[in-house]
């Protein structure tokens, strides 16, 4: 060391660097590919979030003996839950109180004179959401799989899901020589804090605009033009929310060395693309076409309703729930609902 | 073989640090000394090893071979040769030659008299192998956490290590790597542009002298570090570069899980915004 004082300075600088940060060894690795490959899953020791999550589930009500009058000959006004034994109804709907409106009761939705009312702007909502979550648990089981959604998966006790988004107006600037900046360099944590444009979710959950990073062949001059580096800032955008959301990292899809090869990508990769096409489908067809109904407190800063992105049902898991299953003390909510002529008629007769 | 006018002064005895006058002999132009044995037997054996893992594997393309570090299941003990435990021999006999080549760089130092800069100098490129291969596995709790010994798979195993921790650019030690390891290439390309200027003067011009170098440096930037100073700054940067590489590996996993964005949450938290 003679002759390097500046070695010692060094050291010390590691050390307080170090000391900066905020977890130390062992940390809780997972592999996720072939040895050596670095494709690993690290975790901080100890935490546990998924049984922190599993924990706060609420116990599922005690299962009603079937058979029975059917709730469209019962009940007024219902109009996709009709097929239900009335039984079997009445405890989905004392579930969903509980998953969505535990604090206010029924009366979040229903006017407590007359139940089939359709006024509150919740009960019409609600309706909505039933429809969809069916639509998920039986059209979208490339994603879902057999664990299903309920309406707790994503409202968790609250009557708005914790993690929802709209249309982001984007901060305020003044004109600049160096111009438009493509939305980047505003540290949100929609794209984890980094420096990539601040809204990926207009462009791929609402829109359905294609996730590209690079072009497939050298000096892509030939139409059609292929990805250019704006829409590579956009799609990385897009891979930190669902690492954000899902709380992996990118190795967990995809190996670094070819993002866009399915062949060398895990199994993962294909499930979260079906899930973008999910979110795609629960924000365009379910929630966008609802705008007129809801009320000023439940749009975003542009007038556009609150609307579902990766987190709003995984919640920093990669399983939502840690991939407890709810859907299997509520089957009926996992098999599609009768053809709307079959549950108009019902309607109709009673 | 004949040797050179001035070799004759520099081959004296002595300065071993292991052996006494066992291996204090030359072979050709090369000096023995007990760590060049203990260095020969390591790079033989590794090297057949490699190619013995080579021999085990699917390709003899070069860029594809590929000798991969054991599954994380086998923590941090011994994994059966064909599934990582090669690595394991190879890793040992790679730092065992490179410290016998060190220790040996150490033992001429000392037949020359001279300071151990190029020692030092080796030891911290030993030392960035070392982080990687030794001490961050250890601290992660597992040998499959090393680089597999491959020209293309080991830069496929940098890239997935950066994108674990979404964007590996914010980490803060990688950036003084990065920073340093460019700004030694400028340094050495300002310094290789000017010596090689002053000795090769135009037609009918002569060699100019460092004072000419000074003046040049001092009218273009103000200031002339001087013909030792800048080989002082050469050997400050450069190691600068490997040690702040072994930093900010060695601090992505052990002491930090998350993407490397969010590590300068502490920069928008600041009250002073």
């Amino acid at each position: 060391m003679r002759g390097y004082p500046h070695s010692r300075a060094l050291m010390l600088t590691a050390l307080l660097a170090l000391a900066g940060c905020d977890q130390y060894p062992p940390v809780e690795s997972t592999q996720q590919g072939f040895r050596g490959t670095a494709m690993v899953e690290l975790a901080e020791p100890g935490a546990d979030p998924a049984a922190a999550a599993q924990a706060a589930v609420p116990a599922a009500l005690p299962q009603v003996p079937p058979g029975g009058p059917k709730a469209g000959d019962v009940y007024k006004n219902v109009q996709v839950l009709g097929h239900l034994d009335a039984g079997q109804f009445g405890r989905l709907m004392a579930s969903i109180t509980a998953w969505v409106a535990p604090k206010e009761g029924c009366a979040y939705c229903h006017e407590a004179a007359d139940f089939a009312d359709d006024s509150k702007y919740t009960k019409v909502v609600s309706r909505r959401m039933i429809e969809m979550t069916l639509a998920i648990n039986t059209g979208w089981t490339d994603h879902v799989k057999e664990t299903g959604v309920t309406c707790y998966t994503c409202h968790a006790g609250q009557n708005i899901p914790t993690n929802h988004w709209a249309k982001d107006p984007g901060p305020v600037r003044r004109s600049r020589f160096d111009g438009n900046q493509g939305g980047q360099n505003f540290p949100v944590r929609s794209v984890g804090l980094s420096s990539l444009p601040f809204d990926p979710y207009t462009p791929f959950l609402l829109g359905a605009s294609e996730i590209r990073v690079n072009a497939p062949q050298a000096l892509p001059t030939q139409p059609p033009h292929a990805p250019d580096i704006l829409s590579a800032e956009k799609t990385y955008g897009l891979m930190m929310h669902m690492s954000d959301s899902l709380g992996v990292n990118c190795t967990f899809c995809h190996n670094s060395r070819a993002f866009a090869v399915w062949e060398e990508s895990n199994p993962q990769r294909a499930t979260a693309w079906h899930g973008i096409r999910m979110v795609r489908e629960i924000n365009a067809d379910y929630i966008e076409p609802l705008a007129p109904v809801f009320p000023q407190n439940r749009q975003g800063a542009l007038g556009d309703p609150f609307k579902a992105n990766c987190s709003t049902c995984h919640q920093g898991l990669n399983k939502p729930l840690g991939g407890l299953s709810m859907l299997k003390d509520h089957p009926e909510l996992g098999t599609p609902a009768p053809p709307p002529a079959t549950t108009t008629a019902a309607a109709t007769e009673e | 073989m004949p040797m050179l006018s001035f070799e004759r002064k520099y081959r004296v005895r002595g300065g071993t640090l292991l052996g006494g006058d066992l291996f204090d002999f030359w072979i050709g132009p090369f000096y023995v000394g007990f760590f060049g044995v203990t260095g020969a037997f390591f790079t033989i054996l590794g090297t057949a090893l490699i190619l013995y893992g080579a021999a085990l594997g699917p390709t003899w393309n070069v860029w594809q071979i590929n000798i991969a570090p054991p599954d994380l299941s086998y923590g941090l003990g011994l994994a059966p040769l064909k599934e990582g435990g090669l690595w394991q021999i190879i890793t040992v006999c790679a730092l065992g030659s490179f410290g016998s080549w060190a220790l040996r760089e150490v033992e001429i130092s000392r037949k020359l008299g001279i300071g151990l800069h190029v020692p030092f100098a080796f030891s911290v490129a030993i030392f960035a192998y070392f982080t990687l291969v030794v001490i961050r596995p250890l601290l992660m709790g597992a040998w499959g956490h090393g680089f597999p010994y491959g020209i293309l798979s080991h830069l496929d195993w940098v890239s997935n290590t950066g994108y674990q921790y979404l964007h590996f650019h914010y980490n803060p030690a990688h950036m003084l790597a990065v920073t340093f390891f460019f700004t030694t290439t400028f340094a050495l390309s300002l310094h290789g542009s000017l010596i090689l200027s002053a000795t090769n003067p135009g037609a009918g011009e002569e060699v100019k002298t460092p004072e000419h170098e000074n003046t040049f440096f001092r009218d273009a930037i103000g200031y002339s570090i001087g013909t030792l100073g800048i080989h002082r700054l050469g050997l400050f940067l450069a190691l600068s570069a490997g040690f702040w590489s072994a930093v900010c590996i060695v601090i992505s996993g052990p002491f930090w899980s998350k993407g490397w964005p969010e590590w300068w949450n502490w920069w928008l938290s600041l009250p002073i915004w």
